[in-house]
């Protein structure tokens, strides 16, 4: 099962460090991980895409929360939430492409923001799902790089993660 | 006003130290010259920096206060690690300062630069580096506030050797308390879950308490032993909980596991509710966790969340401190309704009698020219009434000791059980002594182990440290010997030690008395002089049967009643 954990941790170095050894050292998997601090720059709030089974999830929370200088460890999977990833997608423009990449970019509501006579680069924003989905239809185009921030989230109406 | 170096001698002091451990070297040296420049702090020298965290590790095991450890950059902080490693895998109160380079020489690879605070992560509970001198009292309180409260464990503070210049002084003030967002361990278990458990252990019919080191950590050996003793339930204890409930009394079932004995690892298997404390239910308690106690259902008191349902899902978990849910546990048997059933329990005490009959921790005496190691134990075990600190190394020695010593006091049985350490033994004696100046400590050990920290004979000369060290000879590594038995159609690979020394002269080169001892009749004696001499260590060399096997021993990925009893039986 994937579970995406939204941690909140001090903002201090070797924190960022510390929980990503705790992934290493047990064998644990991540998918994707961000991280940047919040409107309180004491703390960075860190989102975490993993999988396991209910078991693991539960270790995983456990461990996270041993670790001293995280303050609170949530499960968004466990209820409604919203996510999001950016991803930036270089392809290569140039001839009958131009137009067809164009109209692509458009149905996913992703934005073109560099263009040269035989590149752009697509901007999108989504879900995994939705970024997959796109990267699929420009199956017929030559990708050049893809640079993705991996998923931030936070659950929907009045439940927050904070102090 | 006082220097960084200074500072740290007096947060030290502060805390109520009074010995620290270790070694100097380059990073170290400012520390150093403050510590000659006071005399509060008292300062052990090792011969290796391992021995100063085995040392400061011990005096923890045997006092429950955070022992402290000093060691320098590079070499001497990663020959720290074994002892940090130790520390953590049984939960241990320590505090590791450890010299850096200076500030701005980290990260060019300088002499004797390590990066301390990534080798120790995986390894300690928390660490910190020093940025900034004034940081250095608060830093130091922090360290001893998170390596004690909660689940024990130590904490590395790294102090780059500019933070410490003897020059640069700074206002002094110790903090009285700390206070952490992110960090707060619990204080009590929930009233709600407690109940429901003493519903469950009012209801079980055929009930085991296994208890484990946290009962020893969280110092509610007299709380556990209330308990079993009002509800009249077995005991077992964990290799790391050995001494929480008395070693002598008869509801103790001695020691459970891969070689715990028959009645403890039969009336697990076949138990209805096991009641956990402070033990993490690890693979070498509970062999194939598939097969373990198929009828139980268990409840499981821990400090640590993360230990429970972490290896044996839990029925009823309750998070808290032992002695603090022991106590309310208690209260709420006195003013309950509720009873046990004694008719129930007196037919789980005589199948308990009767495994007890069937195999209770015998050993096979039958061609005795050659001295046994469960007959050395008992005798240790009788000289000194179950009272002694028992230092023990890694292998056979330390199962034999662990089957055959009587524990009646918490914190007397002194081991590196997660980690399994050899080379521990003798520091820790020596860690103990220290502390303890008036006490019988007995470091047991093996011809293997005690080789590994062996130099420590020095340092047991220089500070008149009267430990004693009782050799188990058999001239193998006698564990991997009995693996190699079982497993590999004995070809004894690299188990036999060839051009031991003269243990009994080298302890005397060393200024130690040496003893050699080769005859079954003249050990009881030969101990008690070793015992009445108080001045100088003294090391007793004992040969013993090199064929001795330890037993019970669970059977590779069976059910915890699945055991070898001897060479030739099995259950």
């Amino acid at each position: 099962m994937r579970h995406i954990l939204s941690v909140l941790m001090e903002n201090e170095s070797g924190a960022l460090a510390r929980l990503v050894g705790l992934f290493a050292q047990r064998g644990y998997n991540i998918d994707s991980l961000n991280v940047a601090p919040t409107d309180d720059v004491t703390l960075s709030r860190l989102t975490l895409v993993t999988r396991g089974d209910d078991q693991i999830i539960e270790q995983i929370t456990k461990q996270l929360n041993k670790l001293v200088e995280v303050v609170k460890v949530v499960d968004l999977t466990e209820g409604t939430h919203v996510e999001r990833g950016l991803m930036m997608v270089k392809v290569r423009a140039a001839g009958a492409q131009r137009e067809e990449v164009k109209r692509t970019s458009d149905i996913f509501r992703a934005q073109i923001i560099d263009v040269t006579p035989t590149t752009y680069t697509i901007m999108v924003t989504g879900d995994e799902e939705k970024l997959a989905a796109f990267l699929e239809s420009l199956s017929g185009t030559t990708i050049m790089e893809v640079a993705r921030t991996g998923v931030s989230g936070v659950a929907r109406g009045e439940k927050v993660l904070s102090l | 006003m006082l220097s960084g170096g200074e500072m740290l001698c007096r947060a030290l002091h502060d805390e109520g130290v009074e010995y620290i451990y270790g070694y100097p070297g380059g990073s170290v040296l400012h520390i150093y010259d403050a510590l000659h420049q006071q005399t509060k702090i008292k300062h052990i020298l090792v011969r290796h920096e391992q021995a100063a965290t085995h040392m400061a590790d011990a005096y923890a095991r045997a006092s429950g206060k955070a022992g402290v450890v000093l060691v320098t950059s590079g070499p001497g902080a990663t020959n720290a690690i074994t002892g940090i490693a130790t520390a953590y895998m049984d939960s241990i109160p320590m505090v590791v300062i450890t010299g850096q380079v200076m500030s701005h020489l980290i990260g060019g690879d300088a002499f004797q630069e390590t990066d301390m605070v990534g080798i120790s992560r995986p390894v300690v509970k928390h660490n910190m580096i020093v940025r900034d001198p004034k940081d250095i009292p608060g830093i130091i309180k922090k360290a001893f506030y998170i390596a004690e409260s909660g689940r024990p464990g130590p904490v590395v503070v790294d102090i780059p050797k500019d933070m410490t210049m003897p020059n640069v002084k700074f206002p002094y003030e110790y903090p009285e308390r700390v206070k952490m967002r992110s960090y707060n361990p619990v204080k009590k278990g929930h009233s709600g879950q407690i109940r429901k458990a003493v519903n469950m252990l009012m209801q079980a019919r055929k009930p085991v308490i296994y208890t484990g080191g946290g009962v020893i950590l969280g110092r509610a050996s007299k709380e556990l032993t209330k308990l079993a003793k009002t509800l009249n339930f077995p005991v077992t204890n964990t290799l790391m909980g050995l001494g929480g409930f008395p070693g002598t009394d008869e509801q103790f079932l001695g020691m459970l596991g891969m070689h715990g004995s028959y009645e403890a690892n039969m009336a697990m298997h076949n138990c209805d509710v096991i009641l956990a404390i402070g033990a993490r239910l690890d693979d070498r308690v509970t062999n194939n966790t598939a097969k373990f106690c198929p009828d139980a259902k268990l409840i499981h008191i821990d400090i640590d969340p993360a230990s429970i349902s972490k290896n044996i899902q839990a029925d009823l978990p309750i998070v808290g401190p032992v002695k603090a849910v022991l106590t309310e546990m208690l209260e709420q048997i006195d003013n309950s309704s509720l009873h046990v059933d004694d008719a129930a329990l007196d037919r789980w005490w005589s199948q308990i009698a009767e495994w007890r009959t069937r195999h209770g921790g015998r050993y096979r005496t039958d061609d005795s020219k050659l001295m046994k190691p469960q007959f050395v134990i008992e005798t240790l075990s009788k000289v000194t009434q179950g009272n002694a600190y028992v230092c023990s190394d890694v292998g056979q020695h330390q199962m034999f000791a662990a089957q055959y010593y009587k524990f009646n006091k918490p914190n007397r049985w002194i081991n590196s059980g997660g980690l399994g350490t050899m080379g521990f033994g003798l520091p820790a004696a020596m860690g103990v002594q220290l502390n303890y100046p008036d006490a019988d400590v007995v470091c047991v050990t093996g011809e293997g182990s005690i080789q590994m920290n062996i130099q420590e004979l020095s340092t047991c000369r220089q500070y008149g440290l009267p430990v004693k060290i009782l050799c188990l000879n058999n001239g193998y590594l006698g564990m991997v010997r009995q693996w190699q038995d079982m497993n590999y159609e004995s070809r004894y690979s690299h188990s036999y030690m060839d051009s031991l020394p003269d243990f009994a002269k080298l302890a005397e080169a060393y200024g130690h008395v040496g003893i050699v001892v080769d005859r079954a009749e003249d050990l009881e004696s030969k101990l008690k002089e070793a015992l009445a001499i108080r001045d100088k260590a003294v090391f007793i060399d004992v040969r013993i049967d090199p064929e001795e096997h330890v037993y019970p021993m669970q059977v590779p990925n069976g059910a915890m009643c699945d055991m070898f009893l001897s060479k030739t039986e099995r259950t």
